[in-house]
């Protein structure tokens, strides 16, 4: 396999180098701490779902640029990212079609059954939705990521068992 | 003079910013490039939209309570008086719309790469005029 | 034909920074946006919003409110359309079976590419 410029492998696309994976496999788990962060703490502070996915999937993608994808399979499959996007959408319309059920309007989250004051309850209702925002926007911007790259290896990865 | 463009410079400067998405759009003949054109255009749209946001002496749309009644508590107290001023505060709803709108241009983005990439797969170009050759 | 394309653009910045000068300054307290009655009297969305979103959800950060329960029905088509980007990418992308792949190259008249020459190789 021919080598393009010093130490990058044209045929994987990422730079291998050891000082770069290894800072970021050590910077990565403290990304996903702050992203989890953002997504459960945007009721008090600038964030929510759609900020904190996109920080989970700029972890993975960092793993995926530094360690490449093989190693990637480890932390996030390539198999997972439509299906974890369309949970996250059924999240958001589930939630919206039992408050129907329930008695209310569509997506009126103040018909939860979660045994708490009306506003309190649409506090809650609105932290479900942006982690079902969350979820699909991770896992989707990872999808495309890896839909671009190219499927190198999804049949003869060794992890994907 | 003066108080029109202290008043305007974000708006001219988010024109031309405008102008060069545009122009990127327009003249160039690689389809990557004309993409990176559209991406200038939408973000000149979204700050535009951030910009106009503003108010003066406002803070940021997240309520904190004021002076003694600081915090969680101040703001309950607040909202139980009907104390909460809308002039403290900038106009939330721009910013709402704009952050739906960068993620979702991220996932667009994300498509329109992979429909050149298709593109280049079965033509073996992104070159405009050559393309139309191609496909003739 | 280059120049005629800067012409129009040129034309085009100057009709924009003419609609732009008649905006009112930018954060200016007294701007129609920012007022709590529209001219014609009914109550602008922001002083709204400002005022209510505590009591509605008991959430200081009104963004959030916004976002999840005032424009749910909003956020809700947004993240479709991001599942729906990933789903086109998904399947614009996936690849063609071996032999379908084949049939579709002789069916166009293409040479192999160098791309399908690996897969046969590795397949």
């Amino acid at each position: 396999m021919e080598r393009g410029r010093e130490g990058i492998d044209p045929m994987r696309g990422y730079y291998d180098d050891r000082i770069v994976a290894l800072s970021s496999r050590l910077v990565v788990p403290f990304i996903q701490l702050f992203a989890l962060y953002v997504v459960f703490h945007g009721h008090y502070s600038p964030g929510g779902g759609f900020q904190g996915g996109a920080m989970l999937a700029a972890s993975f993608l960092l793993i995926r640029l530094s360690v490449g994808s093989d190693g990637a399979q480890l932390q996030f499959r390539k198999g997972w990212g439509t299906p974890g996007s369309s949970i996250g959408t059924l999240i958001y319309l589930v939630t919206g079609l039992s408050t129907l059920l329930l008695g209310g309007y569509f997506l009126d989250y103040s018909q939860l059954p979660l045994g708490m004051g009306e506003s309190e309850t649409r506090s809650m209702g609105i932290l479900i939705v942006e982690i079902g925002v969350a979820v699909a926007v991770a896992c989707t911007l990872t999808a495309i990521y890896d839909d671009l790259v190219g499927e190198e290896g999804r049949r003869g990865s060794p992890h994907d068992a | 003079m003066l108080d029109f463009f202290l008043g305007h410079y974000a708006y001219l400067f988010l024109v031309a910013l405008f102008v060069v998405g545009l122009y990127g759009v327009v003249t160039k003949r690689n389809l990557v490039k004309k993409l990176i054109g559209l991406n200038i255009f939408q973000s000149a749209i979204i700050l535009i939209y951030v910009a106009g946001a503003s108010k003066w002496n406002a803070t940021v749309p997240i309520l904190e309570g004021s002076g003694a009644s600081y915090g969680d508590a101040g703001v309950a107290q607040e909202a139980a008086h009907g104390a909460i001023e809308a002039a403290h505060y900038i106009n939330p709803l721009p910013h709402t719309l704009m952050l739906t709108a960068i993620v979702v241009g991220v996932a667009t983005t994300g498509v329109a790469l992979a429909l050149l990439i298709t593109i280049h797969r079965r033509y073996g170009t992104l070159d405009e005029s050559e393309l139309l050759e191609r496909m003739s | 034909m280059k120049r005629f394309v800067l012409l129009v653009l040129i034309a085009f910045g100057a009709l924009m920074f003419y609609g732009v000068s008649t905006l009112p300054d930018r954060a200016d307290p007294r701007a129609p946006a920012n007022l709590e009655e529209s001219a014609a009297g009914s109550p602008v969305a922001q002083d709204y919003y400002i005022r209510h979103a505590y009591e509605d959800a008991h959430t200081p950060n009104m963004v959030t409110v916004i976002l999840a329960d005032y424009r749910a029905y909003d956020t809700l088509g947004e993240t479709m359309v991001i599942f729906a980007a990933g789903l086109a990418c998904f399947l614009i992308l996936r690849r063609r079976r071996q032999e379908d792949l084949e049939e579709w190259e002789e069916s166009e008249g293409l040479e192999e590419s160098e791309e399908s020459k690996e897969d046969g190789t590795r397949s």
